[in-house]
């Protein structure tokens, strides 16, 4: 009897209409939030890495007041990038046999990989040869635990000849360059994790990871604005106008084509017009009409195209109170819309059957290791980790040695 | 007077730790190739992996679903309560068209309470409007081709020289990134075990001489279980290989399932 009603519950808890595979009738996807978060916090990483790339390897001098604050923000968000699927993991005490075992045809091994050497050969090592002069400063001039934390990152290199510094602008210069296409490899693989599921007709598409680190670019410039300016309004600076404009220029230009290239998945998507495309139109008119029509579309896309895009015609007419809110309004909409997409990608791929027959539903839960509640911790832990960091090292009151991270070639 | 270290040195020493951490892997696959092939198949010991390679037919003209199948893997596989099935029966109704719809036929109903175990309830379209009705049985398509197999990160999930393909539960992480790439639905995360499970042909069973528990039930043989490398040249998946036109799930995946149907329709995916 307990036994038939335990079959009666598990039969009534998942919702889902037309036919689906007995195995895909569970009550929540697979992969939940917390997958959602990943390539999410992943992309972040990426894109304020090359907005630092701008200033390093591109010389775009006018960005130069948040050359540091980007890559502390990269690194910030990195450290947090891969607790969501630590989390996730069936079994997370195995997570290292990843490292340690990899099978290298699985996207999914190459991570370890990818992610240890973003970390410790581009980011790290980029950070500290640009910071090593004023570490080696400040752990001079710095007393207490402060002071021993920057002596600690010195690593006992404390040579601050002309030449040393030199050489640590062109080892910083070649490091960005490197990084370039790590950032690419980082967040290109992970587009590739869904984009190689050929199983899936959502997932399944050779454009996956173009998209992925196009939409990333967007969501990393649109963080950086919006931690420039939020630092700013907390130290009670007035904002950089040249910078915040050249930002919000980059800006729209990595969203014309980032939307330009999903323009053109879609168009791809309808026109082909495969198997799957019908159970795909019943996601965009059901399943997915808020997030994917609102969400990305609108909010993401349109609307951050529309003030971005006239703020490049009208930039010099517009008063500077309205240039900076609609930039740091076309951040947060682009922020939002960006964590839209990655929901549309990852939970809409689950939310219909591989048998094309039947979809299912999901509604997002407060508590649990996939509900919101969890998603609003490890979204905040980076801010966290990057409070800290811009308290260490970014601080008003410690001189810095005020070398220019793009003069690395003059030097 | 203060000795100054310069970067050379400290690069050195970061290399020498890099260095040691990337021959790691290298020695665990090694360890791990090992155990795939004498820990994970709960073989027995003079069980010759290479010696044989399983194939599954399935006739859906004879299968009656009754769900006798499902039931016995359930039970001897010990597969959890709830919707968690490593073998099913679909049942495909497919109406006639409506007069002057200019259809060759209504739209397909398909159904599987509780993986068929139970058998199916009556048909909720009256008998005299359906135009074909059958039963599919299900299960790991034993792809040549395994898209689980090649995306599992830590290789947990592999394919035995003998055709099947078996996870190591033991060393399965649980990253769910097989399930999403089965295209047949045959995989699911244990609640139990919190790691990936599917068929197994019943492995402990087959490989002491056994049919597996689907097949040994079925009242109809609608399911016929063999070993291609079976000298006898008479063996019954010879001879349903020879008397059938065969076909596969999905075969545009390029998947190569070695779980061969007879008798399917188009609506089967």
């Amino acid at each position: 009897m307990t036994n038939e009603l335990t079959n009666v519950v598990v039969e009534v808890l998942p919702k889902f209409e037309g036919y689906v595979y007995p195995n895909e009738a569970t009550a929540h996807p697979l992969w939940g939030f917390l997958i959602v978060l990943y390539p999410y916090i992943t992309g972040l990483v990426a894109g304020a890495f090359i907005m630092a790339s701008l200033v390093r390897v591109f010389k775009v001098k006018a960005l130069e007041p948040v050359y540091r604050l980007s890559l502390l923000t990269a690194l910030a968000f990195l450290l947090c990038a891969p607790l969501p699927l630590l989390f996730h993991l069936g079994h997370p005490e195995r997570c290292y046999e990843i490292m340690m075992t990899p099978h290298m045809t699985s996207p999914m091994a190459i991570f370890g990989f990818v992610y240890a050497w973003y970390l410790t050969a581009v980011l790290l090592l980029e950070l500290w040869f640009d910071y090593r002069q004023d570490l080696v400063h400040w752990s001079n001039t710095t007393a207490g635990f402060k002071g021993i934390v920057y002596r600690a990152f010195t690593v006992g290199v404390t040579d601050e000849s002309p030449e040393a510094v030199a050489l640590d602008m062109k080892i910083g210069r070649v490091l960005s360059i490197v990084g370039i296409p790590s950032a690419f490899l980082l967040h290109g693989y992970v587009g590739f994790i869904f984009g190689s599921v050929k199983a899936n007709p959502w997932w399944g598409n050779a454009l996956m990871p173009i998209i992925f680190i196009l939409s990333a670019i967007a969501s990393g410039i649109a963080l950086c604005i919006f931690n420039a300016m939020v630092l700013t309004w907390i130290r009670r600076h007035t904002v950089d106008m040249r910078c915040l404009d050249t930002m919000a220029m980059f800006l729209f230009y990595a969203l014309v084509v980032d939307a330009a290239v999903e323009g053109l998945d879609w168009i791809h998507r309808a026109y082909a017009a495969e198997e799957g495309f019908s159970v795909m139109q019943t996601m965009i008119r059901e399943k997915l009409f808020y997030t994917l029509n609102l969400g990305q579309a609108t909010v993401g896309t349109l609307l951050p195209l529309l003030l971005l895009g006239s703020l490049q015609l009208l930039r010099k007419r517009a008063p500077e109170l309205v240039r900076r809110r609609m930039i740091f309004g076309s951040a947060v909409m682009i922020l939002i819309g960006v964590l839209a997409m990655r929901w549309n990608v990852v939970i809409g791929g689950q939310l219909f059957s591989k048998s094309l027959r039947g979809v299912m539903g999901y509604k997002l839960e407060f508590a649990g290791v996939e509900g919101w509640f969890m998603g609003i911790i490890l979204l905040s832990l980076p801010f966290v980790i990057l409070t800290v960091l811009v308290k260490l090292f970014l601080s008003e009151r410690l001189p810095t040695s005020g070398h220019m991270p793009h003069s690395s070639s003059a030097a | 007077m203060k000795t100054q270290c310069n970067r050379r040195g400290a690069l050195a020493r970061l290399g020498g730790v890099l260095a040691g951490a990337l021959t790691l892997p290298i020695a665990r696959q090694a360890k791990a190739a090992v155990q795939k092939l004498f820990v994970s198949s709960g073989a027995q010991r003079d069980y010759d992996p290479t010696k044989h390679k399983w194939l599954m037919c399935i006739d859906v003209n004879k299968c009656i679903g009754c769900g006798l199948c499902a039931e016995a893997c359930k039970k001897e596989n010990g597969v959890p309560e709830g919707p968690f099935y490593r073998t099913w029966i679909e049942r495909y109704i497919i109406p006639k068209p409506k007069p002057g719809s200019g259809r060759t036929r209504g739209e397909t109903k398909v159904d599987c309470p509780n993986g068929g175990m139970h058998g199916f309830p009556e048909s909720p379209i009256a008998e005299d409007q359906i135009e074909h009705s059958f039963f599919v049985p299900k299960l790991c398509n034993l792809c040549a081709h395994s898209p689980c197999v090649q995306v599992c990160p830590v290789g947990a999930t592999f394919d035995a020289p003998d055709g099947a393909v078996l996870i190591d539960s033991k060393y399965c992480i649980g990253c769910g990134f097989c399930i999403q790439a089965c295209p047949y639905g045959c995989r699911f995360l244990s609640p139990v075990t919190k790691t990936a499970e599917k068929c197994t042909l019943c492995y402990h069973r087959i490989t002491r001489g056994l049919k597996p528990a689907c097949v040994e039930i079925c009242p109809t043989q609608a399911r016929i279980f063999g070993d291609l490398k079976d000298p006898a040249p008479e063996t019954p998946i010879r001879k349903f290989y020879e008397q059938n036109r065969v076909q596969v799930l999905k075969p545009h995946l390029g998947t190569e399932p070695r779980v061969l149907y007879a008798g399917l329709d188009k609506e089967v995916r």
